[in-house]
């Protein structure tokens, strides 16, 4: 970004609903299987058939308005977007135009500890298009494939008041993050079922005036985003800069090259010639209905990230990775509430959870599964170790075990004896056997090399097979060494 | 009021249709006299009518619940397709 312009993005996001079946007819909205499986007259297009509308589809879009803070309108009305594109059997797309379900809200971002809201203009149900396949036979054709054909689709519209990268990734970030805690979208951006069109333009700094946006497309990881959007900003500024003006387009981002190219195809195509779906007529959502879903909207990221930091007095950081995603959420506080004990034991449970569970979900790639380790059973190990039963390689092996045998940390610890030596007898026998054994550091220590604690206490454990409890044998090490 | 040439041959490239010289006038002068007739109704004050989207005034969409039914087999998706490649529809090479 040079010093003269000002980025200002606005972002589309595509998300797929995740219902049973699509949004017009009872086909499967299952991912993958082979090529036209999941098809049937409604969704081919075949002439004759009228749309059904998905309750569901109706209820995930409310739900969704609601979470974000739009006015949900009681009326709404499905159009046809009019373009022919092998994908696109009927020649139009049903979607939302002029009264989309929901309007206005937005996002609450948090960036460099900055409060932002990036507005939203509309939220519009639709179908999906099918696939197209390229080079499925000998002589370079197509293919198509209609199994996505009226998947139900959520179209988030933001307004252009994302002024940078890193807002436009937080945004995207936060706003899957929403979509999967309500339960609507399964947030994978590989698959397509989350997908974001970002509408990028340069204006000089200090202006109020929009510059020339291009639509670009095909970014299917934050990644690419970034990398998309980076490109764009040096090729506009050196336009503008060189005297030039922007053409409005659709530009197509090449991950392999890290650019965007110009997609002619799409040009023409832009007068899309709505008009009112006649087979479908408006959408009623009575207030009632709006009411009961509201009643059961789940507590959201930020209010969950902001409860953790008021209540048990947790980092940002720590609040913000609990609440990533909903299964962690649910599993700290399932966790906390077994473990029945204040901030301390909370901190304790969100390191555990952030770290030593997350290390063994990510190797046993697990995602967010926390394998066969159960809140209780994480409860009990925080429970053992306040007790001073348990220390630390004593604690990464009961998760280890309790993670892929599962079971009752206090029954692990006995068994395969890791409890944490803390009786002073024991730790005294120890570090008088260390104490004979190194005379010489001994010496050192006492004649004021204070560092010789640590080698020592070290020397300690070693002996006791790291059983021992450190606060224990510090103290113990310390009396005897009258320091 | 008149459609230009130009505005007839871009609302036949949007529907996808190849006119001749004496098509493209022909028409002009048809869909010009039918934007005439339906012009009549701007004549009348709907100022405080709710803009109607639907002949159906009174009716609402009707909902159905998210179940799975059955469709159709591939192949008899594919029974009156010009031409298929394994189970998907084949087309002329998509360039985008």
């Amino acid at each position: 970004m040079t010093r003269e312009w000002q980025l200002v993005v606005g972002l589309e996001v595509h998300a797929q609903l995740l219902t049973r079946s699509k949004i017009f007819c009872g086909c499967p909205t299952t991912f993958g299987g082979e090529p036209n499986t999941h098809v049937c007259p409604v969704c081919l297009g075949m002439p004759g058939v009228l749309p059904a509308l998905n309750r569901q589809v109706v209820e995930f879009a409310v739900r969704t308005g609601l979470a974000l803070g739009c006015a949900i309108q009681e009326k709404s009305v499905f159009a046809r977007k009019n373009y022919f594109y092998p994908d696109l059997p009927k020649g139009y797309q049903v979607s939302q135009y002029e009264l989309p379900i929901c309007v206005g809200g937005g996002v609450d971002l948090t960036l460099d500890g900055v409060e932002r809201r990036v507005r939203l203009t509309r939220i519009h149900m639709e179908e999906d298009a099918g696939k197209n396949l390229h080079g499925v036979a000998a002589d370079g054709s197509s293919g198509v494939d209609l199994n996505r054909a009226g998947v139900p689709l959520l179209e988030i519209v933001s307004e252009p008041d994302i002024r940078s990268i890193d807002e436009a990734v937080e945004y995207l970030k936060s706003l899957r993050a929403i979509l999967m805690f309500l339960g609507v979208n399964d947030g994978n951006l590989e698959e397509g079922s989350f997908r974001c069109d970002a509408n990028v333009s340069l204006m000089p700094v200090g202006s109020t005036v929009l510059g020339t946006r291009c639509e670009l497309k095909n970014m299917n990881s934050f990644r690419f985003l970034r990398q998309a959007i980076e490109f764009e900003v040096r090729r506009q500024s050196e336009i503008l800069e060189g005297g030039g003006r922007v053409v409005q387009e659709t530009r197509l981002f090449d991950p392999q090259r890290g650019e965007t190219r110009s997609m002619r195809s799409k040009e023409e195509a832009h007068d899309y010639r709505y008009f009112p779906e006649p087979d479908l007529p408006p959408v009623r959502v009575p207030a009632a209905w709006i009411e009961e879903v509201r009643r059961s909207l789940p507590e959201l990221p930020r209010a969950r990230a902001a409860r953790y930091q008021r209540d048990l007095s947790l980092s940002a950081y720590d609040a913000g990775l609990l609440t990533a995603d909903r299964e962690t959420a649910e599993f700290f506080d399932a966790s906390v509430r077994a473990r029945g004990g204040g901030a301390e034991s909370a901190k304790r449970i969100a390191n555990l959870l952030t770290g030593e569970v997350a290390r063994l979900a990510n190797d046993a790639g697990a995602g967010t599964s926390r394998g066969k380790l159960t809140p209780e059973a994480l409860a009990g190990v925080v429970r053992l170790t306040e007790a001073g039963t348990l220390g630390g390689p004593g604690i990464r092996q009961v998760l280890e075990e309790l993670f892929r045998q599962g079971g009752d940390p206090a029954v692990v610890v006995a068994s395969r004896g890791l409890a944490q030596v803390s009786d002073e007898s024991a730790v005294e026998g120890a570090c008088d056997a260390v104490l004979t054994a190194f005379p010489g550091e001994v010496e050192r220590f006492r004649a004021g090399e204070s560092k010789l604690l640590g080698f020592l206490v070290g020397q300690v454990m070693k002996g006791m097979k790291g059983k021992g409890n450190p606060a224990v044998v510090n103290a113990m090490l310390k009396r005897k060494l009258g320091a | 009021m008149a459609l230009s040439p130009e505005e007839v041959r871009r609302i036949a490239s949007l529907a996808r249709l190849r006119l001749s010289p004496e098509e493209e006038t022909r028409l002009a002068g048809e869909l010009s006299a039918i934007l005439d007739y339906v012009r009549q109704l701007e004549e009348l004050d709907v100022s405080g009518v709710e803009p109607m989207t639907h002949a159906l005034a009174s009716v609402e969409t009707p909902f159905r619940e998210d179940r799975v039914t059955p469709g159709l087999p591939a192949d008899e998706a594919l029974a009156n397709a010009p031409a298929r490649a394994g189970t998907c529809f084949q087309v002329p090479r998509i360039i985008e």
